[in-house]
């Protein structure tokens, strides 16, 4: 054909053709939002992944410095540490006795207390115990504080990242993975199945998302796995809509038609061919559903149907708040918090910029 | 042409987009035109051409975030240039001194809306009229525009009327201010032939009543004979030609323009191989190729013959009510080996179900298609997957039929794997570049993916795909209709040297009579799901029985009427 040599030049001046996966990645790279919020995402989770191989984070419970030590930067800030001496025990104890000198006024001695011997006893058992006590080997200042117990908050925070982003990333896998394929079921076949599952989503749905969480939560024990498990079952609904509506529209689209045509199976059709033309918006719905589970987790650890006891995490650091809160120990909560913020901000940017450049205009 | 003060007068016009790669491409090279008032000016050009952005341009509709306009540009209208204008001053121009219609009537008409509110809003907004004026004003407009039944009509919403009823009541919304000038972006391409002739002979009517400019896009050179005054060629965003009518229609001066008017099949020849753009923009002068006979023979062997063909949609109502559309009704037609045979008809005729229905991608409602003597509606899906690869389909929109996450290979490797042809990967890759090289992509194409084509080269790629099978039956369902007239005629060239070489059949479904006249031996219309008739092409055409098909003929649009005989100037 005469038009050869034409389709041929343009040809020699086109540059090595990329997929729309590459093309997105380049748009990605312009943005600079969308690639700030994506280094971030990606220093947590390798700061999770740490946390995971027992590189940063794993010596969380050990009880390393003095209770509830500020911060090295504030170390003037927070309310000021009384340490207990001998000296204070018996000030306290002499009040105690000019106390119970003034009860004894009401008719009772020393001699009359019954306990009196008792007690003693126990007072040297502890003043012989004291010396014993866990007291920190050094005085040294930790970056970011510790907590009631002496545990060092920046490892609990760095191993509380790397529990949250677990269930954070896997919660939001495996809802996506169930949301996926009924709705690909649901979107395609239509009729009976499209029924059957949408029957079976509105029984999901018709119960408010917190109550579910909580039900699910109190039926199975305690654990990262049950979260997690709690959290896909309750969070795949959105992803079910979606992918249904995705399905139903790709499946009367010419190139699907023309896969049929050549002859190709429902089960390419809808995984070779629909499900690689909607992955895009899965990935933006997977980044979505992370940031709500990682709050989620927080609120239910906060409540106490979270992660066990021997594990934490950042709902499980925010349940001790409170407590410290009205001591004025505000530390632990202020790295929670930031660390909390900064990946779900990062997150959701990303999600954004994601979203901007996946947009299959090429198409 | 050159008048002392011409009602719209564009200089030097230049616009460039800003590329997302922060690249610029030049839309616009620096053109200049005038549009005197009370005259129609048609601007002419495929797509990318820059034709529809000049229309951008002069209403200041282009998106401002990545066009830049070269220094020097100017944009006179009254005097006034465009481009300095302010926001204020463009919003009192746009609609009652410069008026617009768009290509999709049903997309440009807010669905929630009655069709008489978006009238009214325009005479209120910019005449000042008060409600109850402003109503009978459009009554009196849609009467104006030929729609019936004006005074309900106007409590119409946009998805009552018809698309051809929608275009009527954009023209209303245009003209209601009695816009000095008119521009018209391809109003037309999405309506039926019959509807775009009464379309067209409106716009000419209201013209000449109005005395306003028409300013009058277009991709196709035929529309344009019957009422421009001056013609404007444009080719990658540069005018190549600007002239009266009918010089441009008799002496063209331009190689493109030569080659825009012969490579647009003819109703009264039939060239063995249709003229394309390089033809014209070689050294040599362009020989007419000698003419192709074509027709049934009566000794031909029958590959496809469908008997009775029905296709019904049911649609539920109410709660138990059902409603049954009868797409196709009783159609019956006999495809011989090597030959062709064209479905015409309009929107809603049912000639697409026909090609969907014998591909088994619509269940049939009745009758049988016998493919070398065997039932294929009758067989069982596994029994169809043998016999699948024998018919194929090319379908009408190239940028929707390719998967656009897949390589060219794998689309062209897909069906090869299911049909197991070849004996292994190596094979089947041999084979597929084998098969770019017969549609004329380069084997660099292999690797790449759909949207790094053009249109006319992606619909080589599904002809390729459905070469791979080795079909009998290619079904091509609108396959040339969305794209350009050059790049059509190049696509059609292929279609044909491949029937000449492999013996296809093609089964060739399309609204366009004249390249339906082009390609087939026998010609078959429908009208609402019924085949009214069908006949040898020359016959039918030459000889039409039924009134529907004289209808459909008259209604094509003729070119320059003297053009005949001086195709080549």
């Amino acid at each position: 054909m005469t038009s050869q040599t034409t389709l041929l030049a343009d040809d020699a001046s086109c540059p090595a053709s990329r997929s729309l996966w590459q093309l997105g990645w380049q748009r990605l790279r312009r943005d600079r939002i969308g690639l700030t919020a994506l280094w971030v995402v990606l220093a947590f989770v390798l700061l999770a992944l740490a946390g995971w191989l027992g590189l940063a984070g794993s010596h969380w419970r050990d009880e390393v410095a003095k209770p509830n030590m500020p911060p090295a930067l504030f170390k003037d800030y927070g309310p000021a540490t009384v340490e207990l001496t001998a000296a204070d025990i018996d000030a306290a104890q002499q009040h105690n006795t000019s106390a119970a000198d003034a009860s004894a006024a009401t008719g009772m001695s020393a001699e009359d207390d019954p306990l009196a011997a008792d007690m003693a006893a126990a007072q040297t058992q502890a003043a012989k115990a004291a010396p014993l006590a866990v007291t920190p080997a050094n005085d040294s200042l930790l970056i970011l504080g510790s907590d009631s117990r002496g545990r060092d908050v920046l490892q609990k925070v760095i191993q509380g990242t790397a529990t949250s982003l677990l269930v954070g990333l896997s919660g939001a896998l495996l809802a996506i993975l169930i949301g996926t394929l009924l709705g690909a079921l649901s979107g395609y076949f239509g009729r009976r199945v499209d029924d059957l599952l949408m029957w079976f989503y509105s029984v999901f749905t018709s119960v408010p998302d917190m109550l579910l969480l909580l039900a699910f939560s109190a039926v199975m024990s305690r654990g990262i796995d049950t979260v997690i498990m709690v959290m896909a079952l309750t969070s795949w609904t959105g992803t079910y809509r979606l992918m249904r509506a995705e399905f139903m529209k790709h499946k009367g689209r010419e190139y699907v038609q023309a896969a049929d045509a050549i002859g190709a199976s429902h089960r390419s059709r809808m995984f070779r061919h629909i499900l690689p033309n909607v992955t895009h918006l899965l990935l933006v719905q997977f980044s979505i559903l992370t940031v709500a589970l990682i709050k989620y987790e927080a609120i239910l650890s906060f409540l106490g149907f979270g992660v066990g006891v021997s594990q934490t995490s950042w709902g499980a650091m925010l349940a001790e708040a409170p407590a410290e809160l009205l001591q004025g120990y505000w530390w632990q909560m202020a790295a929670v918090t930031l660390f909390m913020s900064l990946l779900v901000t990062a997150f959701s940017m990303l999600t954004d910029s994601l979203r901007d450049a996946l947009d299959p205009k090429v198409k | 042409m050159t008048q002392a003060s011409p009602l719209l007068s564009v200089r030097n016009l230049g616009v460039s987009f800003r590329m997302e790669s922060g690249e610029h491409f030049q839309a616009l090279k620096g053109i200049s035109f005038d549009i005197a008032a009370n005259r129609t000016v048609a601007l002419v050009g495929e797509s990318g051409s820059g034709k529809s952005v000049t229309s951008m341009a002069i209403m200041r509709l282009l998106p401002e975030n990545n066009t830049e306009i070269t220094a020097g540009s100017e944009i006179l209208f009254e005097g006034r240039n465009l481009l300095q204008a302010d926001r204020r001053a463009l919003r009192a121009l746009r609609g009652r001194d410069i008026a617009m219609i768009f290509q999709d009537p049903m997309s440009s008409l807010n669905p929630v809306f009655t069709v008489g509110d978006q009238i009214i809003e325009t005479l209120m907004l910019h005449t000042g009229m008060r409600r109850k004026a402003a109503r009978q004003r459009a009554v009196a407009l849609l009467k104006e525009v030929g729609l019936p039944e004006p005074d309900r009509k106007v409590d119409a919403y946009p998805h009552q009327l018809s698309g051809g009823q929608q275009q009527r009541v954009m023209i209303a919304m245009a003209i209601a201010c009695e816009p000095k000038l008119l521009i018209a972006d391809e109003p037309t391409t999405a309506l039926d032939v019959t509807i775009q002739q009464q379309i067209l002979q409106l716009l000419a009517e209201l013209q000449k009543k109005h005395g306003m400019a028409v300013l009058f896009i277009t991709h196709d050179l035929g529309l344009v004979g019957e009422f421009a005054d001056e013609v404007i060629v444009m080719r990658h965003g540069e005018i190549r030609e600007h002239g009266p009518l009918q010089q441009v229609f008799t002496q063209p001066q331009d190689a493109y323009t030569k080659a825009l008017l012969n490579c647009r099949p003819q109703l009264d020849s039939r060239p063995a191989r249709l003229a394309v753009i390089d033809d014209f923009l070689q050294d040599q002068p362009y020989q007419v190729p000698p003419q192709r006979e074509r027709g049934y023979a009566p000794g031909d062997d029958i590959v496809l013959d469908v008997q009775g063909l029905c296709k019904s949609f049911e649609s539920r109502e109410g709660l138990f009510g059902k409603h049954v559309f009868h797409a196709v009704k009783d159609v019956s037609f006999q495809l011989a080996r090597g030959k062709t045979l064209g479905i015409v008809g309009e929107s809603g005729s049912g000639k697409t179900t026909v090609g969907l229905t014998l591909m088994r991608l619509h269940q049939a409602s009745a009758g049988r298609a016998l493919f070398n003597g065997q039932d294929i509606l009758a067989m069982s899906p596994s029994e169809f997957h043998a016999c699948k690869r024998r018919i194929q389909i090319i379908f009408q929109n190239p940028y929707a039929s390719l998967n656009p996450r897949f390589t060219v290979e794998e689309i062209l490797l897909e069906p090869m794997t299911l049909h197991a042809i070849g004996r292994d990967h190596a094979e089947r890759k041999q084979l597929a570049a084998a098969l770019l090289d017969r549609v004329g992509l380069p084997r660099r194409a292999l690797q790449k993916y759909p949207h790094e084509f053009s249109g006319g080269q992606r619909q080589r790629i599904a002809i390729a795909r459905c070469l791979t099978m080795k079909p009998d039956v290619l079904i091509c369902d609108e396959s040339v209709s969305a794209l350009d007239v050059s790049v059509q005629a190049q696509v059609l060239n292929l279609l044909q040297d491949l029937q000449d070489e492999c013996g296809l059949s093609y089964l060739f479904i399309s609204h366009d009579l004249s390249v339906v006249k082009h390609i087939s031996d026998q010609v078959m219309v429908m009208q609402h799901g019924q085949v009214v008739e069908q006949a040898n092409a020359d016959s039918l055409y030459a000889n039409p029985q039924h009134p529907y098909t004289r209808q459909l003929l008259s209604a094509i649009p003729q070119g320059w009427p003297q053009q005949k005989g001086t195709q080549v100037a």
